[in-house]
Order: C-alpha cells, then sequence, then structure tokens
C-alpha cells in the first residue's frame, strides 16, 4: 500500500506515517472544501437563471480564495459574557470531528489511511464529536436563538443516526465486513457486483435484494443529508428564522471552520454512500490500465472513479438543497422516527431473511 | 395505513417533479448582465437626473411651486430697461435674470412633476443615474450659467433703477407739492361747500 | 414536587430577515409554542396623512406611492378615483381601460412578491428568483411607459400622466404568453411540494367568522371561505365589463383558510389578472388621456370615501376638502393594518417557525400599516 511505498521509498517510518496522514487533508480535501463552495453559488445560480462569481478570477474560480482571504483578516470578536473556552473549542471539535473520519476512507486499491478492520463504526464514531462542538458553540455563545439552533441541531444529528446505522448494519450483514477497504475490493468486476444492485450474490437472492437495496441507499441519502445539516434539514442554520443558528456569533477564522468542515462533511457521506453501494473506488467497466498492461494505472484510474461519485453525489446534494424547502422541527423527528426507522426496520429484516436462503 | 403509504408516495413524487424542473433550469442562460461592463438600455421616458437648460428659463418660477418636496429655489431679479436678455427657443422674450437656481437632489423625489409645468420646456429628466457624491452637500447643483460677480451686479443694477425710481418719484412729488401749495396761495380762500366735500372724499 | 416553568419572551425584532419590513413581534413562548404575540409597528411612519395637507392635490399622488410600495399603481388609482367622485369629473374611455391594465399588472407583480417572498421565507430559495425574473418584465412594462419603476407618479386626477408606448400592447402580450408556463412551473416547485404543503397547510386557520369580525379584506377574506372582490361587488373604473373569476380558499390541502389557501388565492388572483388584462387589450378604444384633466384642482367643500381593491386588501381614501387648494384631510385605510389586528388571532397555539409562515402568507407591507 501507500504507506509500505513510501517506507520502502524514504527508510524512515515516522516520515512516512506523516506523510500518509496529511496527505488526504491537504492535497484532497482542503481543496475539495475550496472547490465545493465555489461549486455551490455556481451551481445555484444557474438554477437560478443567473451567474453567480464572475469577477474573481476566470469565471470566478478564484471566489473562495478570496473569500478565505476575507475571512482571515477578520477582527475576531468573541462576546465578552460568553464562557471563553467553550467558545473557542467548539469550531476545533466540528472541524476535527469532520475531518478525522478520512482516515479510513479508501480513495484507491493503493491508499488509506489506515486499514483498520472497523472503518464504519470509526467513521459513525467519530462523526459524533460535531454533535459534542455544535452543542458547545450554541450554548457558549449567550444568545437565546443561537441554543435554540444548537438544541435543533443535536436533537436532529441524534435522531438521524439511527436510521444510518440500521443500514450500515444491513450492509454488515449482508457482507460479513465492517472494513471499508474489504467492501470496496468485495465489489469489484462490473458494475452488476455493486451493492446496489445485489452484489457478491448469485441467483434469485439478487434479484430479490436489488428493491431492498435501492431503498436501503435512499434511507442512508437521506439520514446523512440530515446529520450534515442541509436542505431540507437545515434548521439550524435556518437563515430566515435564526439568523444562522448556533455560528451567529462566530467571526473570521472560526467561522470559516465551519463552514469547511460542512462541505468537508458532505463529501465524507457521500463517499460512505459510494464506498457502500455503489462499489467505492470500482471501475463500472474494467480499467484502462489492464488492458493496456500499464499496472500503475489502475490506481489513478481508481482515485478518479472514486472522486466521480463522490462528487456526483455531492452535486445531487447540492441540487436538493436548492429545490426543497425546510422541514419544521417537529415533522422532521416525525419523518425520521415515523417513516425512516420503520422502513429500515423492515428492509434490516427482509435482507436478513434473503442473506439465509 | 394506506394514508401511510400515500404520503410517502406523494412526498417522493413531488421531490422529483421539483428536482426536474430546476435541472431544467440549469441549461437556461442567465437573464442577468454583468453590470459595470454591460449597462442596461434605458428607455426613452426614463425620470433620472433633471437638467435645466438656463438659456430658455424664463424664471416664471413654475416648477418651483410645483415639486411636493420644494427641492428646487429660485431667485430672479427684474432686467433694467434697454437691456436684452435674448429670447427663448420658442420665441417668448425673456424679462427676467435669473440669480439662483438651485436643485438639491438628495431632496428630489424624480416624481417629473416640474417638467409638465414649464412653459419652454428648459427643465427635463436626462438619462444619467449614476452620480452619488461623497458629501451631501455636493447634491445641491446650481444651474444659474452667470458668474457670481455678474448676479451682485445684476441685483445691484435692479436696485439702483428702483433707488432712482423712487428719487424721481419723490422728487417728483415733493415738485407737485410745491406747485400745489404755490396753486393755493395764489387762489382766495374757497367756500366751506367746497371744503366739505374734500373731506368725504 | 411540581415543575417550574416560566414563559420566555422572544424578541422577533425590527431587522430581522424574514419580518416584511421594519416589524418588531414579541413571542410570548412556552417552550415552543407560542402564547402571545405583541406586534409593535411605527418604524416605518412617516407623517403621510399629515403631509397631504400642506400639498395640493396633485402633489399628493407622489405621497401616496409610497405607502404600499409594492403596489404603487392601485394607491394612485384608488386615490385618482377618490378625487374624481368629488369633483364630479368623468375620464375618457381609454384612461379608464389603461388604469384598468396598470393595476392589474401591478396586481400580478405585488402577488409575485409575496410568493416569492413566502417561499423565501419557508427555505425554498430558487422560486423566489424565478418570481422576480418574472417581475422585472412587469417593471420594464412600466418603465417603457412611464420611466419610473416602482414609485409611478402616472395615474393623475382626471387622466394619466403619459400615453402608452408604441410598443406597450406587443410586449404586454409577449410577457402573457411567457408567463402562463412559468406559473404551471411554479406550481410545480412550490405549491404543491409535499414539505411546502406539511408546512403550510392547518397552519394559521382563519375562520370565516373571525376574518369578518375584524374586517379583513382582499385574499386573506378570500381563503376564508367568502367569494368578495370589490372589484364585482362594489364597481369602479370599467370592471364590470370583464370576465373573471373570483378564487376562494377551498381547504385543498388542509382547512379551510390555512396558510396553504391564502397562498393558492393569490397564485390563482395572479391568472385571473392576465384574462383581465388579454380582455382589455382587445377592447381599448382610442382616444385623448389628458383632455379631462383639470388645470387647477379646487374642489368644493365636501367630503368623500371611496374604496378600492388592493392587491392585499380593500384601500380606502377618506379625503375632506375645505374649497381651497389643500386638502383638509386626507385618510387611508391602510388593509394591511387591519389584516396586523388579526395577526395574534392566527399565531396562538403554534410554534415559532409557524410564526414566519403565518406572517408570510398574510402579505403585509409596513410602508402601508404605519404610512
Amino acid at each position: 500500500m501507500m504507506y509500505d511505498w513510501l517506507y520502502n521509498l524514504t527508510g524512515s517510518e515516522l516520515l512516512a506515517m506523516f506523510i500518509v496522514s496529511l496527505l488526504p487533508l491537504f492535497v484532497f480535501i482542503l481543496p475539495f472544501a475550496l472547490l465545493a463552495v465555489l461549486a455551490e453559488r455556481k451551481v445555484s445560480a444557474h438554477m437560478q437563471d443567473r451567474l453567480g462569481p464572475m469577477r474573481t478570477g476566470y469565471h470566478g474560480i478564484l471566489q473562495t480564495v478570496a473569500d478565505i482571504i476575507k475571512l482571515l483578516q477578520k477582527e475576531d470578536l468573541v462576546p465578552t459574557a460568553t464562557d471563553k473556552m467553550l467558545f473557542n473549542l467548539a469550531p476545533l471539535l466540528t472541524f476535527v470531528g469532520s475531518y478525522a473520519a478520512f482516515a479510513v476512507i479508501p480513495f484507491s486499491g493503493f491508499f488509506i489511511g489506515t486499514k483498520i478492520d472497523l472503518g464504519i463504526i470509526f467513521i459513525v464514531g467519530i462523526t459524533g464529536l460535531v454533535v459534542a462542538g455544535i452543542l458547545m458553540a450554541g450554548w457558549a455563545s449567550n444568545n437565546k436563538y443561537s441554543l435554540l439552533g444548537a438544541m435543533r441541531s443535536a436533537a436532529q444529528i441524534i435522531s438521524y443516526e439511527i436510521p444510518t446505522l440500521l443500514i450500515i448494519l444491513t450492509i454488515v450483514m449482508m457482507t460479513g465486513t465492517l472494513s471499508l477497504y474489504d467492501l470496496s475490493e468485495m465489489q469489484t468486476a462490473y458494475f452488476w457486483n455493486w451493492l446496489i444492485l445485489g452484489g457478491p450474490a448469485i441467483g434469485i437472492q439478487k434479484i430479490l435484494l436489488i428493491p431492498l437495496m435501492m431503498m436501503g441507499c435512499l434511507i442512508i441519502y437521506t439520514s446523512t443529508l440530515a446529520e450534515v445539516n442541509r436542505t431540507p434539514f437545515d434548521i439550524p442554520e435556518a437563515e430566515s428564522e435564526l439568523v444562522s443558528g448556533y455560528h451567529t456569533e462566530y467571526s473570521g477564522m472560526k467561522f470559516a471552520m465551519f463552514f469547511l468542515a460542512e462541505y468537508a462533511n458532505m463529501f465524507a457521506v457521500s463517499a460512505i454512500v459510494a464506498i457502500m453501494f455503489f462499489g467505492g473506488y470500482q471501475s463500472p467497466f474494467g480499467y484502462l490500465g489492464n488492458t493496456l498492461g500499464w499496472n500503475w494505472l489502475v490506481p489513478i484510474e481508481q482515485f478518479s472513479w472514486f472522486t466521480a461519485k463522490g462528487v456526483f453525489f455531492v452535486l445531487v446534494q447540492m441540487w436538493l438543497r436548492w429545490t426543497l424547502p425546510r422541514f419544521r422541527v417537529d415533522q422532521l423527528m416525525a419523518f425520521c422516527w415515523k417513516y425512516l426507522i420503520p422502513f429500515s426496520f423492515v428492509i434490516l429484516l427482509l435482507v436478513g431473511l434473503i442473506s439465509l436462503m | 395505513m394506506r394514508d401511510y403509504i400515500y404520503n410517502f408516495w406523494q412526498g417522493l413524487y413531488t421531490i422529483l417533479v421539483g428536482m426536474k424542473v430546476t435541472l431544467r433550469h440549469v441549461f437556461i442562460p442567465a437573464v442577468t448582465i454583468q453590470y459595470p461592463s454591460v449597462k442596461p438600455q434605458m428607455p426613452e421616458r426614463e425620470r433620472n437626473r433633471l437638467y435645466v437648460n438656463m438659456d430658455d428659463c424664463i424664471g416664471c418660477d413654475q416648477c418651483a411651486r410645483a415639486c411636493p418636496v420644494n427641492c428646487i429655489e429660485i431667485e430672479t431679479v427684474k432686467s433694467i430697461p434697454g437691456e436684452d436678455l435674448g429670447t427663448t427657443s420658442n420665441g417668448k422674450k425673456k424679462a427676467l435674470w435669473v440669480t439662483t437656481f438651485n436643485i438639491d437632489f438628495a431632496k428630489c423625489c424624480y416624481c417629473q412633476l416640474c417638467v409638465f409645468p414649464c412653459p419652454t420646456e428648459c427643465i427635463y429628466m436626462t438619462d444619467v443615474y449614476e452620480f452619488s457624491e461623497f458629501q451631501r452637500e455636493s447634491l445641491l447643483y446650481d444651474f444659474v450659467t452667470l458668474l457670481p460677480e455678474e448676479r451682485i451686479q445684476k441685483k445691484k443694477n435692479y436696485e439702483e433703477l428702483q433707488a432712482k425710481k423712487e428719487a424721481e418719484k419723490i422728487a417728483a412729488a415733493k415738485k407737485a407739492a410745491e406747485e400745489k401749495a404755490a396753486a393755493q396761495a395764489n387762489k382766495p380762500a374757497e367756500p366751506k361747500p367746497d371744503n366739505k366735500e374734500e373731506n368725504k372724499q | 414536587m411540581a415543575l417550574k416553568t416560566e414563559e420566555m419572551v422572544l424578541n422577533m425584532g425590527p431587522q430581522h430577515p424574514s419580518t416584511h419590513g421594519v416589524l418588531r413581534l414579541e413571542l410570548q413562548l412556552d417552550g415552543e409554542i407560542i402564547k402571545d404575540v405583541v406586534p409593535h409597528i411605527g418604524y416605518l411612519h412617516r407623517c403621510f396623512e399629515k403631509h397631504c395637507e400642506a400639498m395640493t392635490y396633485p402633489q399628493v399622488i407622489p405621497y401616496t406611492d409610497r405607502m404600499d410600495y409594492l403596489a404603487s399603481m392601485y394607491n394612485e388609482f384608488g386615490y385618482a378615483v377618490a378625487m374624481e367622485r368629488l369633483l364630479k369629473i368623468e375620464v375618457p374611455e381609454r384612461v379608464e381601460y389603461i388604469r384598468v391594465i396598470m393595476g392589474e399588472l401591478q396586481r400580478i407583480a405585488s402577488h409575485l412578491v409575496a410568493i416569492g417572498t413566502y417561499g423565501a421565507d419557508i427555505g425554498a430559495f430558487t422560486p423566489f428568483l424565478f418570481c422576480f425574473r418574472d417581475r422585472e418584465r412587469i417593471l420594464h412594462l412600466f418603465e417603457i411607459t412611464c420611466g419610473a419603476r416602482l414609485l409611478y407618479n402616472y395615474i393623475w386626477i382626471g387622466g394619466l400622466s403619459h400615453d402608452l408606448h408604441p410598443d406597450f400592447i406587443r410586449l404586454t402580450k409577449e410577457f402573457i404568453k411567457d408567463f402562463r408556463p412559468n406559473v404551471i412551473e411554479l406550481n410545480e416547485l412550490l405549491s404543491y411540494n409535499r414539505i411546502f404543503i406539511e408546512r403550510t397547510a392547518n397552519v394559521g386557520v382563519l375562520p370565516l367568522e373571525t376574518a369578518i369580525n375584524y374586517g379583513v379584506s382582499g385574499p386573506n377574506l378570500r381563503a376564508s371561505g367568502m367569494k368578495w372582490d370589490l372589484r364585482k361587488d362594489d364597481p369602479y373604473s370599467v370592471y364590470h365589463k370583464f370576465d373573471y373569476d373570483i378564487p376562494v380558499g377551498k381547504g385543498d390541502k388542509g382547512k379551510v383558510g390555512d396558510c396553504w389557501d391564502r397562498y393558492y388565492v393569490r397564485v390563482l388572483e395572479m391568472e385571473e389578472s392576465l384574462k383581465i388584462i388579454e380582455q382589455a387589450i382587445e377592447q381599448i378604444p382610442e382616444g385623448d388621456i389628458a383632455s379631462a384633466i383639470p388645470k387647477r384642482i379646487k374642489p368644493p367643500e365636501g367630503q368623500i370615501y371611496t374604496r378600492v381593491e388592493n392587491p392585499r386588501g380593500e384601500l380606502g381614501y377618506f379625503i375632506i376638502s375645505d374649497g381651497s387648494l389643500n386638502p383638509a384631510r386626507v385618510k387611508v385605510r391602510a388593509p394591511s393594518f387591519v389584516t396586523m389586528q388579526v395577526f395574534p388571532e392566527l399565531c396562538k397555539g403554534f410554534m415559532v417557525a409557524d410564526v414566519v409562515a403565518i406572517l408570510g402568507s398574510v402579505d403585509i407591507v409596513l410602508g402601508e400599516i404605519d404610512r
């Protein structure tokens, strides 16, 4: 793997470890977050018959760079009557919770941050830090509106973790592994091995599994949308009711951290959906590198397929944001507990029965 | 139970219909223009900043009276006889010097009520809409074309003329009074009934 | 031991993205449920009525524009109708037809703002921009006629300030042709969307009895089930010559008189206005638009009250004249002011998020409330 390759290259364990852990962060996620902010603005603009940022760079490419420079040079306001330690710690926790999930996501067959056996459970656990960060932000802002927003957000995230976990359990039950790397390796060859089309099962099992898997994909996509606080579930950031919710009182770089953490989180959950249902980094048609005999091309292709799938799901998330209105808090909870959870249980049951066949 | 399934299905269906609408709009070209580089075409009747052509202004004060916010300030001075102020473009002969014609664009509400009463159509709305200033006082526009000394000069001329007329009037009145006194002294005393009539008058 | 709870007072202050203008709402909450709402108005008071006493009658018209700035043509229309009844002058037919066309176009523009901003409050940002794109075309029509986009000074006492531009009829026909599919698209995107219906149905129900008792009029009253429209029930100008329907709320998605009904009545009214405009363009006669404008307006002593159908309800003008060039008193009965009175009734028992939905559905304009 990448770690071994770097160890052979440099001869030092520490350096290899260092580079491997920093690589996804700096080479991929931060540039992705910058581009995702721009993409959101351009996509929303074109959906609304307008053009979006056009002046910074060619057609606005450097807009996010301009935004980051602006946020860096802003005054860092801390309201006086707040709990200073919690106020300063909250964006950090949110940022860390979002970015740490990338440690176990396999970007290609060659590169994965750490190859532990508990990939999915690690992600679910570490994104729980985000809840703590949001609650701290809401409480420490000393602002009724922020507190309301944070409470709602905490309730929302905790409730929507349940359908997520149930669907993950379904996949685990079907495939027998928790590691994301093994899950991706299991979906090799062509696209009819992808889990959304039944996975490596054969015969009647596969046909029966297809509708259940599609339903499961829809459920997990919706509940992870709620986990990252995107419309239609963006009550915590509802601009028209709570004036930005839990990050009202933040300015400058701390606000930038909340902002970037949201986009990184979006990619993380899209990546999870892609890995679990759509084959991860596997190509649907076979590899050009394999046919031509150039083995070094295969990881690059896998990386580009993975990125393409992740970006596609991120674009669908943006598309949903600019189409749908927002749920009210009690309707959000009702949707989770009365619709998603019963469906997830039914899917769990049925998939279990089918896997026994 | 049927309601439950129906709700779920309807939710999904309407969301997909909405998404189709938004997707279609991604491929429709934008309806906006990039403003400072491309400026929109202004229609011919539009109402932006006023302009006064002082050559045509006869100082009739109609526009100042029509303005609902009193943003036009006009002061005029009568001309002395023998001065030729010229004629306006539709043939009227001007008789007043306009010494003050201030329009305060911070007050103007761009309602166009001043344009209609003008008999010579010298005040009209142009197509200039980008005239912001950094200080409020710079929005007080002065349209008079006379130099400040000339304005003072015209006023002085008029005042001198008035003073001269006053002096002449006083001199004439004094002369008339003197003549009357002289005529009175020459005539004998008049009978009483005439006095009574004069008293009545 | 019983748990001690307190009511929380939340202030949706004058500066808030969702109150349509500068309105301060003091909400008394019990958790998330609203116990009482106290609206505080007056932040936009500009002494319109006192100001009119110092102006001559034609000079009042730019001031009436600025009351309900989203429906300026109708304010001028109401004032002109009131003054013409006071002065007992008859205006030419062409003037009446043009006034109706402008009024109905203004009604569509005002409803587009109401619908767009309502969607934006609920969270759907895209219909807002679609509505404003259509409104731009209407404002362009107004701009080529009288020169201004928002505050027109166009409908004068006894006539109009300019005649129609030569391109006006052609551009209006193109607009109508392009607008009908846009309404269908708006319905697909917003009106029938399940999430939007969940947010607005059965929320803020206004029973018909309450509406009539408080004096509510316009689309809010029609959504509660009553077919009352001043254009048909107390006709003024040439509205009796057109064939159009009055949409009424039927409780399609919830109770009669809820927010969805109020919103949907406005969407249907836009379609009816399109019908009126089409008929007016067919029937418009030739004529002179300035022949009946009096030189000096000095009405005899007396008073008059006239009412017209504003996009927001019944707009009434009460003018007292004492025989001089300036009016002695101009009093305006603003429909949004009356609607604000019924607002606390609508909100009791619902949640904080619903306050925003209810406020958007009653469609108030602070310029009219405060004058």
